[in-house]
């Protein structure tokens, strides 16, 4: 892509790398040559995660100079231009996937994120799932494909834009020998037809490594060593890969490393069974997962569970730990039948599931702690537990981190120390050392076979490591839900007359598939590559109508795989707006009152009368004195009591000044406001009728006031309420539905796509953004119609203006709940965000119950700028008072205005890279 | 026993450091209890404040404008002085409430004896203002009119019977009172549902709910964790935002017993948290839950009684809403902290709440016991 003379693809000066107080890459000086296979190898946790993600622009670069394809990575405006030009698949089995969409629609989603036209998309896939197999798969969703094939997918969305270079962190971990050497095979031709391609990977699979063209040693976040294979293993003078490794690491590392050796299991007289499956079957639907797997595993043995991603391995341990019910047969842990209810076999059992599963949020330390305290290890030995787990797991460095700051193999070992904090009897591994580096791999073996042979712990793990499952007493291997076969690994070498395990693995598996696994020669990788791949779209700066357009598909795709979400937006507004319409109601009717009546006479019952025969009051037992009173009106029963004193027909027919006493419950105020007013009003009407029945004249008023109630001359809540509320539905559930958009990806891991594709913060927002305001949209016609036919409230003035401005108002709403994704980093911090920051403004301080003119303080500023206030008068005015755009322009441009406001802070917020 | 608790307790303990780490969720929850409360409670005028109206003045006699002085807040804006021309527009564009239209020769026909009417033209879409302000205007234009008019009779003698009315609990009638208690009454329902349904929703979607299962760790066990960990949160929160902002900053007195008001509170916390962990249970993941919750929440908020009063509300939402544990809890909150209500006045609310908690708390735990192999 340059004319100048290239002599690395990337170079780094310099380069450090902080994470709060942890050091990940320390004065990096490294230049990755150019057009060949460069591999980064070592342990877990020395900054080879960190090292790519900098090349590939997803990390902001702390300190030093990453210079990639020509240009500091670290300028902006270089980044934008070469990114078109990279691919980053980063580590996880299809991180950067979308799980609920097809394979299709993810390659799909990527290709318009680079700017492919509809053919130039269809060809490149095609093209591409053709080569790697995928082709029969594409309306599966990603999040089914087994974790071979997620990579495959993840190796495809990364090659569809054709990059000049390739980044690839651990892509084969976690996933078959058979799958892995198709990965390899499938990159190999890949590299044919494109040689100019550079390709970076980060691998814990030293085999691979020996492989690949140069290679990069690191540890501790520096570099040890570059060169061929070769010439590492001339300069330690080693002939594998590992021992070279091994010979690089500084001595105190390296001390601790000692050749695993397996003694053989002594099988006794007393032969104890700790675990029998008798076939065991588990369906999902009509898919079986498991098809009647049987086996007997002795105590103390260690049994390896082989086979593809996807074969039933961990359905068959969940049922063994009671996680999952078998649909058919039997399995029994130390002669007792599985129950999951049962907890005291819990007890005697380890198990570590193959995604990670440990409290993010806790430290290492307290995860390990928590679950000793579970499995009720006595408190006064639980610190020396948790320091053996520490010792025996090499954890003592980052005992006081959080999880998520680690890399895979050391959160693998987290994992493993707990599943053995309380030291179970038998323990179930599902892939314990996937992403594990090899040195800490045979030092977890060394423990194993310690506990397997000295404490007779009996161990059944599933491993895609043929060295490790070469340790095990016996392995059984696993193929589409069937145990092929279980032997011990020495006999199944020599039954297949195969020169190593992993070949009599393959050669079991080929024979089960039916099928030659021989890469596809008919497969043309990429070789009609006639488009030149600066032509694409992606290379295009500015705003791009496509990229939005791919976010959008994608969200609404998204949001057509879960229907109960739409259809629970749409329904429950309706539901809403029905209860809310009939149910706020700002009429006060039906207050409660007695009477504490001294008097007893014609004249104060008549008083009483006068009150309870207003549909306002409604009258009860009379109060018996004071005590009864204040206890009636404590408890809420009364919400007003009227005294009336002794003598008081009496007095009053005498001409006396008398006195009725009246008390109002003030504890809502505005009801007794509005209460008291009745009150006043009805005395004086009483009072009236009473000169007029005794003194036979009608005193004439002095004035007259009429009262004309307008826009709702019934003065009906229903009238007033549903104008307001279609309003606050229309903030709060649009707004709900876009909060969790952006904060999901963070928590899923495919906010990288942001980070590492052409998209720009604004094109991602507003592309997530569209389908919802489309769905907004759709709500607003429903509430609409519900409006004017269901509550029989008349539209008055004009429709088009009021559904403009829902628009824009939608518009906001969405914009708000991206808003609330962007600063917030758990889920459940952004639903509350959005809760506290839509509900309160709208239904407080937006006019629905009080005017804002007549609010107070910081409420009415809030009410002042938010633009539910205006949205309110909108609804009202078009509604009731059947205005036009003329009286409302005043309204209508705060609502058109916030749109921007919104979405620019919701920009600002949002990273284009990791921190 | 001591083990079965020591596990609620842990797990409790569990719940309490995912809080810690989310510093975003604190500062919000923070806010909610203080910041929100405060400004809820200053927002909300006196039942009537500022009303804003105005006048057509087409007699201009000195009644007249006796009668548009007599307006003046804090119950009314100052008025704005009109033209019958700008009455209709005003009224549309909701420049003001009210519009008071006084006749011309109004005063002659005052003292005539002709008893002349003037106009009272109200927004009727305001609804708050328009029933307690239209009681105002006509009272304020008739004590002026008397006023007037006895200057020039003699011998309109007062009226032979007096009402004396006084508003109990808060005779004032501060609505910061009110809108304070209220806003820290809807953010503990609010707040208990998040954080219990979230959590579990989180426990399901980062797998490890499967490592609790595996354990020896029973689902009510589980449940019973989640609900005194947010319960203890949500009290602790609600009774800091009492004594902090709602006595010491907002300088409302309370009369009642925070103690009680806390034991109710955490009664229909049992209910609320219960609540929460049956919509997890039901959604399939965060994004429907968020929307169940918005779908539960404003009904629960805008219909318990806190926005308006219960006993006005049609006959078949009262009955709706009497199920749901916000109606009674506010009921009881409002009795015991601004009637300084004691057991002996709410203890039928607190029994509606524990049975409706209970009743809760079973049913999500059956759903949960359901479900929770679903969920690893």
């Amino acid at each position: 892509m340059s004319d100048t003379v290239t002599t690395s693809v990337a170079r780094l000066r310099g380069v450090g790398l902080r994470y709060r107080k942890t050091v990940a890459l320390d004065g990096i000086d490294l230049d990755i040559p150019p057009g060949c296979m460069v591999g980064l190898i070592g342990p877990d946790g020395v900054g080879k995660s960190s090292l790519l993600s900098l090349i590939a622009g997803a990390r902001a670069v702390q300190t030093g100079t990453v210079t990639v394809l020509d240009g500091d990575i670290g300028d902006t405006r270089h980044r934008d231009r070469v990114c078109p030009h990279i691919a980053y698949m980063p580590q996880g089995l299809g991180k950067n996937l979308y799980p609920s969409l097809s394979v299709e629609e993810n390659l799909q989603f990527f290709g318009r994120l680079f700017g492919h036209g509809p053919a130039e998309r269809r060809r490149r896939i095609d093209e591409l799932c053709t080569a790697t197999g995928l082709q029969s798969f594409l309306d599966r969703p990603a999040g089914k494909l087994s974790g071979g094939m997620k990579q495959k997918l993840g190796l495809c969305c990364a090659l569809i834009h054709d990059p000049d270079l390739l980044i690839l962190d651990e892509p084969t971990t976690g996933v078959d020998p058979l799958s892995r050497n198709q990965f390899w095979d499938l990159i190999t031709r890949i590299r044919q037809a494109r040689p100019g391609m550079s390709v970076v990977v980060a691998t814990a699979y030293m085999e691979e490594a020996e492989r690949f063209d140069w290679l990069v040693a690191m540890n501790a976040g520096r570099v040890l060593a570059t060169g061929t294979p070769a010439e590492l293993h001339a300069q330690t003078g080693t002939n594998t890969l590992e021992a070279a490794f091994i010979a690089l690491l500084p001595e105190t590392v390296r001390q601790g490393h000692r050749e695993v050796i397996v003694p053989p299991l002594e099988v006794g007289d007393d032969e104890i069974v700790a675990i029998e499956a008798r076939d065991l079957t588990m369906r999902f639907g009509n898919f079986t997962a498991v098809d009647h797997a049987s086996f007997r595993i002795r105590r103390g043995e260690i049994f390896g569970f082989l086979g593809s991603n996807g074969c039933g391995k961990s359905t068959t341990m969940k049922m063994l730990t009671g996680l999952l019910d078998a649909s058919e047969g039997e399995a029994w842990l130390f002669g007792q039948a599985v129950d999951s209810s049962d907890i005291g076999t819990r007890r005697r059992v380890g198990y570590m599931s193959q995604a990670f599963s440990l409290y993010s949020e806790l430290t290492v330390r307290q995860n390990l702690v928590l679950h000793a305290r579970l499995y009720h290890v006595p408190a006064e030995q639980i610190p020396a537990r948790v320091d053996e787990m520490v010792e025996r797991f090499d954890l003592a460095s980052v005992l006081d981190k959080l999880p998520d700051a680690l890399p895979l193999g050391i959160r693998q070992r987290l994992s493993l120390a707990v599943a053995m904090v309380h030291k179970p009897e038998l323990l179930i591994l599902d892939e314990p050392t996937s992403g594990v580096d090899p040195i800490a791999r045979d030092a977890f073996w060394r423990l194993m076979i310690d506990l397997a042979r000295k404490d007779k712990v009996t161990i059944f793990i599933s491993t895609h490591f043929m060295n490790e499952a070469t340790r095990c007493d016996r392995i059984s291997l696993m193929h589409a839900g069937k145990v092929l076969v279980t032997d011990e690994p020495a006999e199944l070498v020599r039954q297949r007359g195969s020169a190593s395990l992993e070949a009599a693995f393959i050669s079991y598996l080929e024979e089960a598939v039916g099928e030659r696994h021989a890469p596809d020669a008919a497969a043309p990788v990429l070789a009609a590559e006639t488009s030149a791949p600066d032509e694409g779209g992606g290379r295009r700066r500015g705003f791009s109508l496509m990229r939005v357009l791919s976010y959008s598909s994608r969200e609404a795709l998204e949001l057509q795989r879960d229907p109960v979400r739409a259809t629970l937006a749409l329904v429950g507004s309706l539901i809403l707006m029905f209860i809310m319409g009939y149910g706020i109601s700002m009429d006060v009717d039906n207050l409660t009152f007695a009477v504490l009546d001294h008097d007893r006479s014609g004249t104060s019952r008549d008083y009483v009368l006068n009150l309870a025969g207003s549909r306002y009051f409604i009258e009860r037992d009379p109060i018996r004195d004071h005590a009864d009173m204040d206890r009636r009106m404590r408890n809420g029963e009364l919400s007003l009591a009227i005294e009336i004193p002794p003598n008081f027909g009496r007095d009053l027919r005498r001409g006396d000044q008398v006195q009725i006493a009246a008390w109002v419950d003030g504890s809502m105020p505005a009801r007794a406001e509005t209460a008291s007013g009745y009150v006043q009003g009805m005395h004086q009407t009483w009072l009236a009728q009473m000169v007029r029945a005794q003194l036979g004249v009608t005193p004439t008023p002095s004035v007259e006031v009429e009262i004309r109630y307008r826009y709702n001359p019934d003065v009906e809540s229903l009238q007033a309420m549903v104008p307001a509320v279609i309003p606050m539905l229309l903030m709060m559930i649009p707004a709900m539905l876009t909060a969790l958009s952006v904060v999901r990806e963070k928590e899923l891991g495919s906010i990288i796509n942001l980070y590492v594709t052409p998209v720009s913060r604004l094109e991602f927002l507003l592309g997530k953004q569209v389908p919802y305001i489309v769905l907004g949209m759709l709500n607003f016609l429903l509430l609409t119609l519900a409006a004017v036919t269901i509550f029989g409230v008349p539209l008055k003035g004009s429709f088009l203006l009021l559904a403009i401005c829902s628009l824009a108002y939608i518009a906001f709403a969405t914009g708000f709940g991206l808003f609330a994704s962007t600063f917030t980093n758990s889920q459940l911090a952004a639903i509350f965000a959005t809760m506290i920051g839509s509900m309160i403004p709208v239904v407080q301080f937006s006019g629905i119950i009080t005017p804002v003119s007549s609010l107070e303080g910081v409420g009415r500023h809030i009410g002042e700028f938010y633009p539910a206030t205006y949205m309110v008068m909108v609804s009202r005015g078009v509604f009731s008072k059947a205005l036009g755009f003329a009286d409302l322009g005043f309204a209508v441009y705060p609502i058109m205005a916030s749109v921007p406001v919104i979405l620019v802070a919701a920009t600002l917020l949002l990273r284009k890279q990791a921190r | 026993m001591r083990g079965y608790l020591s596990n609620v307790y842990r797990l409790g303990v569990k719940e309490l450091w995912s809080l810690r780490r989310d510093p975003v969720m604190l500062i919000l929850i923070i806010y909610t209890f203080s910041l929100s409360v405060y400004t809820s409670a200053t927002a909300m005028p006196e039942s009537l404040n500022l009303a804003p109206i105005a006048i057509v003045d087409e007699d201009r006699s000195p009644l007249s404008q006796r009668i548009a002085q007599a307006f003046y807040p804090p119950h009314f804006l100052p008025p704005s002085m009109i033209t019958v021309n700008d009455v209709d527009s005003g009224m549309d564009a909701g420049l003001f409430t009210f519009a008071l239209t006084i006749p011309a020769g109004f005063q002659r026909d005052v003292l005539a004896g002709r008893a002349p009417a003037v106009q009272l033209n109200v927004d009727a879409t305001r609804m708050s203002q328009a029933f307690t302000g239209s009681g105002y205007v006509s009272r304020i234009v008739n004590d002026e009119v008397t006023g007037f008019v006895s200057r020039y009779r003699d011998g309109v003698s007062t009226a032979p019977v007096e009402l004396v009315l006084r508003a109990r609990f808060n005779p004032n009638l501060t609505e910061a009172w009110f809108g304070a208690l209220m806003q820290i009454i809807d953010n503990v329902t609010l707040l208990s549902i998040i954080l219990a349904g979230a959590a579990l929703i989180r426990e399901r979607e980062h797998g490890t709910i499967e490592h609790l299962l595996v354990m020896p760790v029973t689902p009510l066990q589980i449940m019973v964790a989640k609900v005194w960990a947010t319960a203890g949160v949500v009290l602790l929160a609600a009774f800091l935002s009492l004594t902090l902002v709602v006595r010491a900053a907002l300088q409302v007195p309370i009369e009642g017993s925070i103690a009680l008001f806390l034991l109710i509170a955490l009664l229909h916390l049992f209910a609320t948290t219960s609540m929460g962990i049956f919509m997890a249970t039901v959604s399939r993941g965060m994004p429907q839950f968020a929307l169940l919750m918005v779908l539960t929440i404003i009904p629960l908020q805008m219909l318990s009684g806190g926005s308006t009063p219960f006993e006005s509300m049609p006959q078949f939402v009262q009955m709706v809403m009497s199920a749901a544990p916000t109606s009674h809890f506010v009921s009881a909150s409002q009795a015991v902290l601004y009637r300084a209500a004691g057991v002996e006045a709410v203890w039928p609310q607190m029994l509606a709440i524990t049975v409706i908690g209970g009743l809760l708390f079973v049913f999500s735990l059956a759903r949960f016991r359901k479900t929770i192999s679903r969920m690893a």
